[in-house]
């Protein structure tokens, strides 16, 4: 360990600010880049599952609609 | 056999060709070719009225302003390079043509840089003297424009080549080509800057051909790339 | 003469979206496990038991998140251009979209090393922004970025959009390299800085020991967002396949 105690190391000899602030932006921009394309495919995963449902009525609405108009 | 002799046409004189036809559109359409002129005229105006019109800090920055100037002017004149063959439809015939593309748009470059560049780079020196350009910088000022605007074309093609199909292509040309712009500009300002102060400038202008001469081989194959896809689309 | 040149099988099995899809789902997990474990190692001994630079004092550690985002934009543009010419040459679709997944992780991680680049440069040179070479290539790197990301974004057909942000970036490569010099250039004629903040003699293993570990944790992070993002795109423009629609109605 290169600190002394755990506050020396939150201070960074006075360059604390820079230092942890780089890091914190350095984190966000992980973050973002792992959440984003992953809340994509979930919405993508909804929106086609949905998609599919109604799809599926539709055709089944419509072999209903042809058998009525057979029979 | 009509069909027949186009295709035994040879290639300089398809070159001729085109550029005669670019340059006479533009002849018959006079008042479009002023307008970069005196755009590229009222940019340098603003720097002494916006920053100081005091002459030290003009001769200073005179080489800067002037270039930025003249990059901003081609700029805005690249968007109608292919617009107006888009539109009426010759575009699509110089895609089918026989002849090599990338040729017919080398044509239309030169023909591009001849009613736009090089105004430029023959008004430059007008632009120097209200900006208190020192004399010796003068000539390198036009050298410089001379070998750098053609570069300048060749580059900005590329932007439009890409946008011809698309209706907001007028400020997408600008974010796609500036960066590209880079170090035509760092080159032709450090040129004018170095003349100003009595080093010698060869080295300069070497570098400046050598990106015109790079400029000259590969920007046609990418503008014809390019006109490829953002037509057929 | 004639001889025909063939790639390896495992090429164009990366042609079939769903080949791709499913390898990249098993990669995935080794590559996380590899960015967490040396992103945090890396980090931690890189912050609190690396020494602190004798002229920079503790904000020299900076560098353990500055360099690997700065090699990582320039490898991510490379890879961009390489993917772009792939899809260009052999029409294969995965590579087309890995391509258009570069442009937004790139310009990221360039703006990262921007930031960094300035947070860094307060306390080294009293100031936010100084025109050192690497800070400005990393800007206009930046903006070759947003250039390919909004040239994108402007063509409606994803084909056509695919094919012109693979011809911008393979421009944008030939360009790289006359734009670093030029800057590198411009900078030593103009004197802004006196010493750079990452290049300097001999750095102690205590030192660059955490670097590379931070370098290669980053290319790992690099890959993992890079497969997640194109698994999304392969999912989105495979939606009329019947795959897609087993893997929807499964989940």
């Amino acid at each position: 360990m290169f600190f002394d105690s755990f506050s020396d190391f939150l201070a960074m000899g006075g360059h604390g600010f820079y230092v942890w602030l780089a890091y914190a932006i350095a984190v966000a921009i992980i973050i973002y880049n792992v959440v984003s394309p992953l809340l994509r495919k979930k919405q993508f995963i909804e929106q086609h599952k949905r998609r599919l449902k109604r799809e599926q009525r539709l055709a089944e609405r419509q072999a209903a609609v042809e058998s009525g108009e057979q029979s | 056999m009509a069909n027949g002799n186009e295709r035994e046409m040879s290639l300089s004189r398809v070159f001729w060709i085109t550029l005669r036809r670019d340059l006479m559109l533009a002849y018959r359409r006079r008042n479009d070719l002023v307008s970069p002129l005196m755009f590229f005229l009222m940019v340098a105006t603003l720097f002494p009225l916006g920053v100081s019109p005091d002459p030290q800090f003009l001769s200073e920055v005179a080489a800067g302003v002037v270039w930025v100037a003249a990059l901003l002017a081609t700029l805005l004149s690249m968007d109608s390079l292919f617009r107006s063959d888009f539109d009426d439809g010759s575009l699509e015939q110089m895609l089918l043509s026989p002849q090599p593309l990338s040729l017919l748009v080398f044509a239309k470059i030169c023909a591009h840089w001849m009613i736009s560049g090089l105004p430029l780079t023959l008004m430059a020196p007008l632009l120097g003297l209200m900006l208190f350009l020192p004399q010796e910088g003068m000539s390198t000022l036009v050298l410089s424009l001379l070998l750098g605007t053609p570069t300048l074309s060749l580059i900005g093609a590329i932007g439009a080549g890409l946008t011809v199909g698309l209706r907001k292509g007028g400020v997408l040309i600008s974010l796609l080509v500036l960066p590209l712009y880079i170090p035509v500009l760092i080159f032709g300002t450090g040129a004018v800057q170095a003349a100003s102060t009595g080093l010698p400038v060869g080295g300069y202008l070497a570098i400046l051909g050598a990106i015109l001469a790079l400029g000259m081989v590969l920007a046609p194959l990418a503008v014809a790339a390019g006109l490829r896809i953002s037509v057929s689309d | 003469m004639a001889k025909s040149w063939k790639m390896p099988t495992w090429f164009y099995r990366l042609g079939s979206p769903r080949w791709s899809f499913e390898i990249m789902g098993k990669l995935l997990p080794w590559f996380a496990i590899g960015a967490v474990v040396l992103m945090v190692w890396g980090a931690i001994w890189g912050l609190a038991f690396a020494p602190a630079d004798y002229q920079q004092g503790n904000s020299f550690r900076i560098i353990y998140i500055h360099v690997p985002a700065a090699i990582l934009a320039q490898s991510c543009y490379l890879l961009m251009a390489v993917a772009g010419a792939i899809s260009l040459i052999w029409k294969m679709k995965v590579a087309d979209m890995v391509a258009k997944s570069c442009a937004p992780i790139g310009a990221t991680l360039a703006l990262l090393a921007l930031a960094t680049g300035a947070i860094w440069g307060k306390p080294t040179w009293g100031t936010w922004w100084v025109w050192d070479a690497r800070l400005t290539s990393m800007l206009i790197l930046l903006f070759l970025y947003i250039g390919v990301y909004t040239l994108h974004s402007a063509i409606e057909n994803e084909i056509t959009a695919g094919k012109a942000g693979a011809v911008l970036s393979l421009v944008g490569v030939v360009n790289i390299p006359i734009i670093k010099y030029s800057v590198e250039w411009w900078n030593t004629l103009h004197q802004t800085s006196t010493f750079t903040m990452t290049e300097r003699p001999a750095m102690p293993p205590e030192m660059y020991l955490p670097l590379l570990l931070m370098v290669i944790g980053f290319y790992c992070f690099f890959a993992v967002v890079l497969m997640l993002r194109t698994r999304a795109e392969i999912l989105e423009r495979e939606k009329r396949s019947g795959w897609v629609r087993e893997l929807v109605e499964a989940s």
